[in-house]
């Protein structure tokens, strides 16, 4: 594949699955267990859609067909999305919901950390970006795993059934493939071995502490980067693309 | 035409001074260091603008401000564009803009870059904008716009917004 291209899919792999994970969050809005809660996993929402505003605005512009920003996230079907299956796993309970925050807010902030050296230097400056809001919702999220893991014994339970159903996906988080080793070559993406390494590190520390097990790697669920994706994503895209697929090109 | 005595990035920098942040509408968007540069390029003004978080949803109305009252003012070869590299920091919201946000009854920003107790959790002291009191606590890191978080003091019991420091 040529480099555009090749950068073009990949940016589609981070600003879908911010998308997706966003408006999974939004689903929240009005329904969260507390005010602060609510208002807390919306804003989260609101950064991520910011960041999936950013990369599909420039995935548009490596590709180089004179598509936009909401063409790429209202115009597109199941099929050519590039997202992680954990973003549009549903928000289940609030263990699951948090559960999935934390393990993809541990994973961004190490992947933004990273992508800061990259050599493409637009992607180097969102991800200096990126990397300060994430950090706060890795700390947020982190501080629901220990209080409720190390909390009652009700909340342990559900926290650790919760982590037990998000950890098939997990694998596909660092399942590098020709993408993956391309723009490796080039500086622009980093080594998904030694993304998993830090990552590992980050969570095993959080696990412990909140008192929870760390399952054991077994069946992976993967394919949403290739456009495969589970059952749930046509509900949500449903929802997020029902106004410009009722009235093409209407207007805000 | 463009009059070059009076069309210029000083004058133009006087009227975008004009252009509030519409979530706290108490500083305009040289305070808040969302107004990045001002330059010519011959005879037209391209006007560079950053948004504090990628989420922002001021954005778009701060653009649209700046466009009328550039308008307002005569200017009509313009163009506002949007980085978003260097990232937004607290630390370009200045001095002055720190002591209208706490007359406004937002604490502002402690000085000192990136939060570090945003990474390490240790715990800081936030004065209340109401009665000074040091005697306060975090109720949510997250508030009513992307940019604050709700404390409350422990000694007048008012709610209050604070500035996070990113």
């Amino acid at each position: 594949m040529k480099q555009q291209e090749v950068l073009f899919q990949y940016l589609l792999r981070l600003g879908d699955t911010n998308l997706i994970l966003g408006h999974r969050l939004s689903e929240l809005c009005g329904h969260g267990p507390v005010l602060e809660e609510d208002i807390a996993l919306t804003n989260i929402a609101l950064d991520l859609i910011g960041q999936s505003r950013i990369l599909l605005s420039y995935a548009a512009k490596a590709e180089g067909q004179g598509r936009t920003e909401d063409d790429l996230a209202y115009l597109r079907d199941v099929g050519q999305f590039r997202n992680l299956l954990l973003a549009e796993v549903p928000n289940g309970d609030f263990a699951v919901t948090i559960c999935r925050l934390f393990l993809y807010s541990a994973y961004t902030c190490e992947l933004l950390t990273l992508l800061c050296d990259s050599k493409d230097e637009y992607l180097a400056g969102y991800a200096a970006k990126a990397l300060k809001e994430a950090t706060y919702h890795l700390r947020h999220s982190t501080n629901w795993m220990v209080r409720l893991g190390d909390g009652t014994a009700e909340s342990h339970h559900r926290l650790q059934t919760a982590l037990n159903r998000l950890w098939m996906y997990i694998p596909e988080l660092f399942d590098g493939d020709a993408i993956d080793v391309q723009l490796q070559e080039t500086g622009i993406a980093p080594d998904p071995n030694v993304l998993k390494e830090k990552w590992n590190t980050r969570v095993n520390a959080v696990l412990a502490e909140a008192t929870l097990n760390r399952p054991p790697d077994q069946w992976m669920g993967k394919g949403g980067r290739d456009g495969i994706h589970t059952e749930h994503l046509g509900f949500i895209l449903a929802e997020l693309q029902y106004l410009q697929r009722a009235y093409p090109g209407n207007q805000w | 035409m463009v009059d070059p005595e009076m069309h210029n990035e000083t004058s133009a920098l006087e009227v975008l001074a004009a252009v509030h942040d519409p979530e706290i509408p108490v500083l305009n968007i040289v305070e808040m260091g969302i107004l990045r540069n001002v330059r010519m390029d011959g005879d037209r003004l391209i006007v560079t603008i950053t948004p504090t978080y990628s989420g922002c949803p001021a954005m778009e109305t701060i653009e649209a401000d700046i466009k009328t009252c550039l308008r307002k003012a005569g200017w009509s070869n313009f163009d506002v564009e949007t980085v978003i590299a260097p990232p937004w920091t607290t630390d370009w919201i200045t001095d002055e803009a720190c002591r209208k946000l706490l007359e406004y009854g937002i604490a502002p920003p402690e000085r000192g870059s990136l939060d570090k107790s945003g990474l390490t959790a240790s715990p800081k002291t936030v004065r209340c904008p109401q009665c000074k009191s040091e005697n306060t606590r975090l109720l949510s890191q997250f508030g009513s716009t992307a940019c604050k978080a709700l404390y409350k003091c422990n000694q007048c019991l008012e709610p209050f917004d604070y500035f996070k420091c990113i």
